[in-house]
């Protein structure tokens, strides 16, 4: 054992995991909200809310019809993209036309509705969810001892966020997709559905959210406010990295999840604050964020 | 992004302003406020007081310069801990306790307003809630507030030295004389050349912009104005409850003041005052449901957004054509 700077490189490792994978969950959840705000012009409030949803999806899938993790896995986004897609079908789009604001607005309400619910049935403790036996165990990488559902986590969660990537960017879907963003109008004269694909984005993005509360729910625990703080902090990073590139949100989320690992090493009184404080100092050197494009 | 002139803006478009007719509603007001603790608890209508200065001040900043602020819980539970902790803790009396807490909020807001004016719309949003939020974590974590047990057993004193605040009625008038203060005030600020410019600023702010006007100030003095006023709302408040806790700091906090003012009606006068009572009165009355509150609070926040968006006041002043 190899002391740094009068901490344990086990701690530091350590840290730097939990870090990273709360930055996995930063990243598909900003990444979600990047996409649902490059075709609607909204912030999803829900989004946190509909992380804890995916998150009970799982437990009850397990709990009341018996089926395991992966199928989880796959049933949870889906029905949850559902879900976003009757949101945006019946609510989101009577507000076509009106200020951004409005659409903020409209999801804080659902989110107070979503999470008062469950609130009512769940109280506030949490309900454990085991790790899937096939990813139980550790390995012992010689500088840290690796916990194999975390190494999934974070392997997992960049393939999604990468595969999220190939698609809008280099896709001809995506092309379209980006196309709708510039210009609606003259997009659904070529022929292409543009309200469709409104909300499909929308069952997609908020899917995302809902698969980051399946991965979640095994190292948190389930919890109806779950993501009501966690949400907040994502806002934040969001600010940072600007919403402009797909890949910046990626990298941004990342990279915060092991600022805030390692500030839990040095300087443990700042960790619930020091991604605010980031965002502030990036709001005076860079207003328009990181990968930002305009202000 | 992009000035669009067509998209109906947060606020409902003014209609002719006529001084009058505020000038009735403001005497009905004031009347309806002296008399009512005939019929109702003072210590309820004191809150109400409170929170209905609150959103008006919220609704300055939403209302007449178009940011919709998500973090305005800060001014009000920081200004709460710290009319507590001077009144408690240094023995200052009752109306310096409050005018160093509001001005204590002010300098927030001036710190907090010169980040978050760096984004418009959207943006400025979340900037406000995480700075808001940075402020809880502050608030839970620092050793004066006590974390999860808050000051307790605020003395109330007497206001100048004479006038006894421990006594109900009296406090209650205090309470009052107070609200119609920053109330005036607020309706000062709207009409006075200043606020026709932060109008101008909600309408078109590239075109402001275009007439020579540096707008960035304006929204910068409107933010620490909204953010003071706040300030006297929530050191008044924890005077009046004899306790600072971290509900008014927390984000639902922030929340239930949008849904307050979207209720009454945004960029209305009478509106937040209107909508305030009702919540206020609506989460007394519904004390007992527990969380189906939130979830009350929920629908009326959709409801407001998809079909209701004038607010009470709002449509009443538009079936009038009156500006209120």
């Amino acid at each position: 054992m190899i002391p740094l700077l009068g901490i344990s490189t086990q701690a530091l490792f350590g840290q730097l995991l939990l870090g990273l994978i709360n930055g996995a969950f930063y990243a598909l959840l900003s990444l979600g909200l990047a996409v649902i705000f490059g075709m609607l012009n909204i912030i999803n409030f829900a989004h946190g809310a509909l992380y804890m949803v995916g998150a009970f999806c799982a437990y009850f899938l397990l709990n009341l019809l018996g089926l395991n993790y992966w199928f989880a896995l796959i049933i949870s986004p889906l029905v949850v993209g559902g879900l976003g897609m009757i949101i945006e079908r019946t609510m989101l789009q009577r507000l076509a036309g009106l200020d951004h604001l409005y659409g903020l607005l409209l999801t804080f309400g659902l989110a107070l509705i979503i999470q008062g619910v469950f609130q009512n049935y769940f109280g506030s403790s949490g309900l454990p969810y085991a790790i899937p036996r096939e990813l139980a165990g550790g390995t012992n990488l010689g500088f840290m001892f690796l916990p194999n559902y975390r190494g999934w986590v974070i392997i997992f969660s960049l393939i999604v966020c990468l595969a999220t990537w190939f698609m809008i960017e280099k896709t001809r879907l995506g092309a379209n997709l980006r196309a709708a963003t510039e210009n609606p109008t003259l997009v659904r004269a070529f022929g292409i559905n543009v309200p469709r694909m409104v909300t499909l984005t929308y069952g997609f993005g908020v899917a995302l959210a809902a698969l980051a509360g399946v991965l979640a729910a095994p190292i948190n625990q389930v919890r109806p406010l779950m993501g009501a703080d966690f949400i907040i902090v994502v806002f934040a990073v969001v600010v940072i990295g600007g919403m402009g590139s797909i890949l910046g949100s990626i990298i941004t989320g990342f990279l915060l999840g092991l600022v805030e690992g390692l500030t839990k090493v040095f300087y443990p009184e700042a960790s619930n604050t020091v991604v605010f404080v980031i965002m502030a100092i990036v709001l005076l050197v860079k207003p328009a964020g990181l990968f930002g494009r305009t202000a | 992004m992009s000035v669009d002139t067509i998209t109906e803006t947060i606020t409902a478009p003014v209609e002719v302003a006529n001084p009058r007719d505020e000038q009735i509603a403001f005497v009905l007001m004031t009347l309806a406020l002296i008399i009512a603790p005939l019929f109702a608890y003072p210590f309820f209508l004191m809150q109400a007081l409170c929170f209905a200065l609150f959103a008006c001040a919220f609704n300055l900043l939403v209302g007449y310069v178009g940011l919709l602020s998500f973090g305005h819980a800060m001014f009000l539970g920081s200004a709460g801990y710290f009319s507590a902790h001077i009144a408690k803790v240094w023995g200052w009396p009752p109306e310096l306790a409050i005018i160093a807490a509001a001005l204590g909020a002010g300098v927030i807001g001036l710190i907090t307003g010169a980040l978050a004016i760096r984004r418009q719309g959207i943006y400025f949003s979340m900037i406000t809630l995480a700075l808001s939020q940075m402020i809880y974590f502050f608030c839970l974590q620092a050793p004066f507030t006590h974390g999860e047990d808050g000051i307790q057993a605020v003395p109330q004193g007497k206001m100048l030295g004479f006038i006894n605040l421990s006594n109900q009625m009296t406090l209650y008038f205090v309470v009052l004389a107070i609200f119609l203060f920053g109330f005036l005030a607020i309706h000062r600020i709207i009409n006075s050349p200043f606020g026709e410019i932060l109008k101008a600023i909600r309408e078109n702010e590239p075109r402001a912009i275009s007439l020579g006007y540096k707008t960035d100030r304006y929204k910068l003095a409107a933010f620490v104005l909204s953010a003071t006023l706040v300030g006297l709302a929530g050191a008044t408040k924890s005077i009046v409850a004899q306790n600072a806790s971290l509900t008014d700091v927390h984000w639902t906090m922030s929340g239930e003041v949008v849904l307050m003012t979207l209720v009454g009606g945004l960029g209305t006068i009478f509106g937040p005052v209107v909508g305030a009572f009702i919540i206020v009165a609506m989460q007394n009355y519904l004390a007992g449901f527990g969380q189906w509150v939130t979830v009350i609070q929920g629908v009326i926040f959709v409801a407001c957004v998809l079909a209701f968006r004038r607010g009470i006041v709002g449509e009443i002043a538009h079936l009038f054509k009156r500006s209120l």
